[in-house]
C-alpha cells in the first residue's frame, strides 16, 4: 500500500502545505482559482475578509526573511487572523528548546495555523507529523527541499501573463542544486502540464537527476534561452561562491546572467522572473530587471492572494 | 410541484421596480443566479451605472462547517459605494444568510446610502430577519429541497426544484 500523502486528511483535502511534490493538478487549480478571487480584495476600501476571524497564525521563522515573512503576514492579516511573529533567532531555540518544545508551547496557546521557515529539510513535515490535526502547518521554505507557496506564486504569475501551461517553454536559470524554490516551480509546471521546462546552469549548480522530472538541461544559455515563454532567474546565493562551486560572481554574470542582449533570444512577449531578493549584476543586469518584461514586483503582489487562499483553503478542510 | 415561470416572475420584477430605480442606482447581482436577473433588470429599467458582482463566499457564516467553495468568482463593484443607493439582486429568498454575507461585503466596499433587495422568488424558511422589498412570486417551497434559476443556452430563466443540493451554491 502506497504511504498516504502527510499534506491530506481523511477526507482527502489538504490539511498541511509542506510540498507541492504528489499534489494532484485538481488542487493546484483550486489554489490558483482562488487566489485570482482574492486579487480584487486588495483594492478594496477595507482590504480584509473574515475568513480567519478569530484564528491564530504563528510565524515560525528560524531563518532570516523579509518578503516571505511579510507576505505571510500580510495574508493572514487580510483574511482577519490574529498573527504572532516569532523571531526564532532571540527566543527560547537559543536557550536550547527543541523544535518540538517550541511548537507544543505554542501549540498550548491555541495556535491553529503555523508558518515555518527552517534551514533544515523535513521541518514542517515534522512539525505537519506532531500536530496532525490539531492545526494546520504552511512550509514557507525548507533548507533545499521546497518552498511551495513560492511555486504556486511563480505559477500564478505565469497564468496570468501567459494564460495555458500546455503550450509554454519555461526556462529556469541559475543555482538549481541549492534552490527550494525551482524545485517547487518545476513540480507545480510539471503537474499543470507545461510541456517544456529547461534548466539553464552551470555543471556544478544543476541537480544530477534533472531528466527525470522531464526537465530539459543546457549549460549554454543562450541555446537555453531560444525562444522561450518565460524566464526564471534564480537568487544566486554568495555563500555558494565560497565553496569552490563557482569562480567569481563576474565569471557568473558573464555565462548567466540575464541581460538584455540574452534575453533577446526568448520569444519577444517572454516575460522575466525572479524570486528576490535580486543580486544586480550578478545573475540579472539592471536594465532587464527594470525593463518592461520583468513582471518581478507582480510577482509580489500575486504571492499575497496565493498565501491568502493557501491559508483559507486549510483553514477550511 | 408546479413552477410559476421565470421569465413571467422577471417582468413582474421589472414592472414594481420601475420608477424606484434611478440611472445612478448600484444594481449587484449575487453569483450565479442573481447575476443572470441583474442582468436583466440592469437592461431593462435603463441604469447606467455599471452593473456589480458579488460572490459572498468569503462572507459566509457556514465556513467552519463546510470550508471554502470551489470554484468561487471575484467580486467586482465598478462603482462608488458610499453614499450610493444599491439594489441588491438575488434568484431566491430562503434563510437569508446569504444576503447578510452580501451586505457584509458591500459595507467593506463603502458605506452605502442604503441597500434595498430584489429576489424572484421568496421562499420561506428565514432564519434571518431579512426581507426583500421587491419580489416576483411568494411560495413555500419544504425544507431539503432546493429552488434554483436556470438559464439556456438562449438566455432564457426557468425555475427548478430538486432534492439533491448543488455543488456551486448551498442555497440559502
Amino acid at each position: 500500500m502506497m504511504a498516504r500523502n502527510p499534506q491530506l486528511n481523511d477526507k482527502g483535502t489538504l490539511q498541511h502545505l509542506l510540498t507541492v511534490e504528489g499534489l494532484p493538478r485538481e488542487i493546484l487549480i483550486h489554489i490558483l482559482d482562488t487566489a485570482a478571487s482574492f486579487i480584487s480584495v486588495a483594492e478594496r476600501d477595507v482590504k480584509k475578509v473574515p475568513l480567519l476571524r478569530g484564528k491564530s497564525v504563528f510565524n515560525l521563522f528560524f531563518e532570516p526573511s523579509t518578503r516571505t515573512r511579510t507576505t505571510f503576514e500580510i495574508a493572514a492579516k487580510r483574511l482577519s487572523a490574529d498573527v504572532i511573529n516569532l523571531n526564532i533567532a532571540t527566543s527560547s531555540s537559543t536557550k536550547g528548546e527543541t523544535l518540538l518544545d517550541t511548537v507544543d508551547n505554542l501549540s498550548a496557546m491555541h495556535a491553529d495555523m503555523f508558518v515555518v521557515r527552517h534551514a533544515a529539510s523535513g521541518a514542517a513535515h515534522l512539525i505537519a507529523q506532531h500536530v496532525g490535526a490539531q492545526a494546520h502547518v504552511i512550509n514557507a521554505g525548507d533548507g533545499r527541499h521546497a518552498h511551495p507557496t513560492q511555486g504556486l506564486l511563480d505559477s500564478y504569475t505565469i497564468r496570468h501573463y501567459k494564460r495555458d501551461f500546455t503550450r509554454l517553454s519555461v526556462a529556469v536559470v541559475g543555482d538549481l542544486l541549492h534552490s527550494r524554490v525551482a524545485r517547487s516551480l518545476v513540480h507545480a509546471l510539471t503537474t499543470l502540464g507545461t510541456p517544456d521546462v529547461r534548466a539553464i546552469g552551470p555543471k556544478t549548480l544543476l541537480p544530477t537527476a534533472m531528466e527525470q522530472l522531464g526537465v530539459r538541461v543546457y549549460h549554454d544559455m543562450r541555446a537555453g534561452l531560444r525562444d522561450c515563454d518565460v524566464v526564471m532567474m534564480l537568487r544566486l546565493q554568495n555563500e555558494r561562491m565560497k565553496g569552490a562551486l563557482l569562480p567569481s560572481a563576474q565569471e557568473f554574470f558573464k555565462s548567466y546572467g540575464l541581460t538584455p542582449e540574452k534575453l533577446a533570444l526568448a520569444k519577444p512577449d517572454a516575460i522575466v522572473m525572479h524570486p528576490g531578493p535580486m543580486n544586480r549584476g550578478v545573475e540579472i543586469d539592471s536594465a532587464v530587471a527594470d525593463g518592461k518584461q520583468a513582471v518581478i514586483l507582480p510577482q509580489v503582489s500575486f504571492g499575497i492572494a496565493v498565501r491568502m487562499a493557501v491559508m483559507s483553503i486549510l483553514a477550511g478542510n | 410541484m408546479k413552477l410559476p415561470d421565470a421569465e413571467a416572475l422577471c417582468e413582474a420584477l421589472i414592472a414594481q421596480l420601475r420608477g424606484h430605480v434611478t440611472p445612478d442606482t448600484g444594481i449587484v447581482g449575487i453569483v450565479t443566479g442573481g447575476v443572470w436577473l441583474a442582468e436583466r433588470l440592469h437592461r431593462a429599467l435603463g441604469v447606467s451605472t455599471e452593473l456589480g458582482v458579488l460572490d459572498p463566499s468569503f462572507y459566509r457564516d457556514d465556513f467552519d462547517q463546510v470550508g471554502l467553495h470551489h470554484d468561487i468568482k471575484a467580486s467586482q463593484i465598478p462603482f462608488e459605494v458610499a453614499g450610493r443607493r444599491v439594489l441588491l439582486v438575488d434568484d431566491v429568498l430562503y434563510t437569508g444568510r446569504t444576503v447578510r454575507g452580501a451586505m457584509n461585503e458591500l459595507f467593506d466596499h463603502g458605506r452605502p446610502a442604503c441597500i434595498e433587495l430584489a429576489v424572484l422568488v421568496d421562499r420561506g424558511g428565514r432564519e434571518l430577519p431579512v426581507a426583500a422589498q421587491y419580489v416576483g412570486a411568494r411560495f413555500e417551497v419544504p425544507p431539503g429541497k432546493v429552488l434554483v434559476l436556470d438559464r439556456d443556452a438562449l438566455g432564457r430563466l426557468s425555475l427548478t426544484v430538486s432534492d439533491k443540493r448543488r455543488e456551486r451554491k448551498a442555497q440559502t
